[in-house]
């Protein structure tokens, strides 16, 4: 075999086994997705949107609390960490680079990101729950706040050290002040990265149960209190699919297929939102 | 005897550090009105530091420094108080690559600046848009599509928009930083001619590394080497009989 043949041999097992292995890392997905069609999808008609559950020993009746709870919860939650999170991105980004105070927060954030979202339950649960003497939706968004903060401070740090430097400087040199530099030319200019960012923080709360188990504990009624337990998509699931009676148990898996539905359509929603004009040359 | 040339800005033994590093070591140099000063110089000479400390873009790198004084109307831009802000706004840049506001339309690229520091009219931002533009000699090009994308245009317009972006708010001063070094011969050629149009109205200094360009384009020429003004004179004069053994040495090409 001569050397040129061995390497195109050896170039095209190589790019075979990228196509090999990207298959495998979508599999799972495909997989989950199927299942949830196939085993949630019969449960889902008008009724499961517009119905509170039924009790445990009727069939019918829907998951509207848990749908209006998740997004009561998640939206709180998003409205709380997405600023904040992205904030401080930013600043972390434009102004803490080489900073004491830019180190620690980096740092914390990184140790935040790998917390155990249990822990962040117990920690809300502790700071939150007992002096207000009683779970809550309230406590529930702000331990999810908690969990995307460092999430949405990492990427969207990331996100603004990419904009070129030559556009800090291009506007600058005009006589932008600093922060106007930072907003309407950095921030702006890395925007649609900051919100792919804030989507998978999003999405990774909106699917989390553990923190929430502490805080909003979920409910059987349709509430919208933010001062009393709340359910969600993802406590219905948790407690449904580990209940005895084969009528929740389909209840639990159509809210499966809503859950990973909602997430799935506000990205594409968030996406087309912020898809500016003049992003692709 | 002609009149005494305007000068609106120079520098008095001005020094540059990046650290302890010294970049630019006691330059003093006067840039005349409606004139084009060449700064040549090879690689690391300190000609675009240098060129960085007129409008205060140096000293916001990282551990950069400056001492000495630039006089923008015989005051002190360095001064304490003075805002590096409200100087940069009234000394335009244009720099090596194409820079243009990739979110924004040709349009409000060319209005960036107008907008910051003052309020003003639809109308009266619409003609200074075509005026600058027209200076820029991207009017005919763009006049259609004002609001389209400035990334579809070739590097050599989007190069004039970074002009007319930098004309625009009516600046005092234009520093070009290698303007046409990122450019193909074609678009070099129409920035050189435009930069020649630029100083009828502007003090303008020009950063090149191209010594058949300072030649070509610059009434004044300055020589920096190893981060020393070693001198300045009238373009011609500089390049057929200069004073100094270093700056032959250079323009005939014995280094650099």
């Amino acid at each position: 075999m001569t050397r040129n043949a061995r390497r195109r041999l050896v170039s095209r097992v190589m790019t075979a086994a990228t196509v090999v292995a990207a298959l495998l890392a979508l599999l799972p997905l495909f997989m989950i997705f199927a299942d949830l069609v196939a085993k949630g999808a019969s449960s889902i008609n008008w009724h499961f949107f517009v119905q509170d559950p039924p009790p445990p020993s009727e069939t019918g009746g829907g998951v509207r609390n848990a749908i209006v709870g998740t997004l009561i919860i998640v939206g709180l939650g998003s409205g709380i960490g997405l600023p904040i999170g992205i904030l401080a991105g930013v600043y972390l980004a434009e102004y803490g680079a080489y900073t004491r105070l830019g180190d620690v927060i980096r740092f914390l954030a990184d140790v935040m990101n790998g917390a155990p979202s249990i822990i962040i339950g117990i920690f809300a649960w502790t700071w939150l729950v007992r002096p207000m003497n009683g779970f809550s939706a309230l406590a529930g968004a702000v331990a999810l706040a908690i969990l995307m903060i460092p999430m949405v401070t990492r990427t969207t740090e990331e996100m603004v050290r990419l904009v070129p430097n030559s556009l800090r400087e291009a506007a600058l040199a005009l006589g932008y002040p600093r922060w106007r530099t930072a907003l309407s030319v950095v921030v702006r200019t890395a925007w649609p990265g900051i919100v792919t960012g804030g989507l998978v923080g999003v999405a990774r709360i909106a699917g989390e149960t553990a923190p929430l188990l502490f805080t909003a504990l979920g409910s059987l009624n349709f509430s919208t209190s933010l001062t009393g337990p709340m359910e969600t998509l993802s406590l219905q699931i948790y407690s449904y699919a580990i209940s005895p009676f084969e009528a929740w148990h389909r209840l639990a898996w159509g809210a499966a297929l809503v859950l990973m539905a909602l997430v799935l359509i506000f990205g594409m929603l968030a996406r087309l939102v912020t898809r500016t004009r003049f992003r692709d040359a | 005897m002609p009149d005494a040339p305007v000068i609106r800005l120079r520098t008095e033994g001005l020094t540059a550090r990046f650290g302890d590093k010294i970049a630019v070591q006691d330059a003093t140099l006067a840039f005349r009105s409606n004139t084009l000063t060449a700064i040549i110089g090879p690689s690391g000479c300190g000609k675009s530091t240098f060129l960085r400390c007129l409008n205060r873009l140096h000293e916001l790198a990282r551990g950069a420094s400056v001492s000495g004084r630039v006089l923008l109307d015989d005051r002190d831009i360095y001064a304490p108080g003075v805002n590096p802000v409200m100087i940069r706004a009234r000394i335009g840049m244009v720099f090596q690559h194409p820079n243009p506001f990739p979110t924004m339309s040709i349009y409000h690229n060319v209005v960036a600046g107008l907008r910051v520091h003052r309020r003003i009219s639809r109308a009266d931002r619409d003609a200074a848009v075509e005026r600058a533009l027209r200076a820029a000699a991207l009017w005919d090009d763009v006049k259609d599509r004002l609001h389209g994308n400035p990334l579809a245009l070739s590097g050599g317009q989007q190069q004039r928009l970074c002009i007319a972006r930098t004309i625009a708010p009516e600046p005092e001063v234009i520093l070009l930083d290698e303007p046409t070094s990122a450019l193909d011969p074609g678009a070099t050629q129409s920035i050189e001619e435009l930069v020649q149009e630029l100083k009828k109205e502007f003090t303008v200094v020009m950063v090149t590394h191209n010594m058949q360009q300072a030649a070509r384009v610059s009434d004044r020429t300055a020589f920096f080497y190893l981060g020393q003004l070693v001198e300045e004179a009238e373009t011609r004069t500089l390049f057929t009989a200069p004073r100094e053994q270093r700056t032959e040495s250079y323009i005939t090409g014995r280094f650099g």
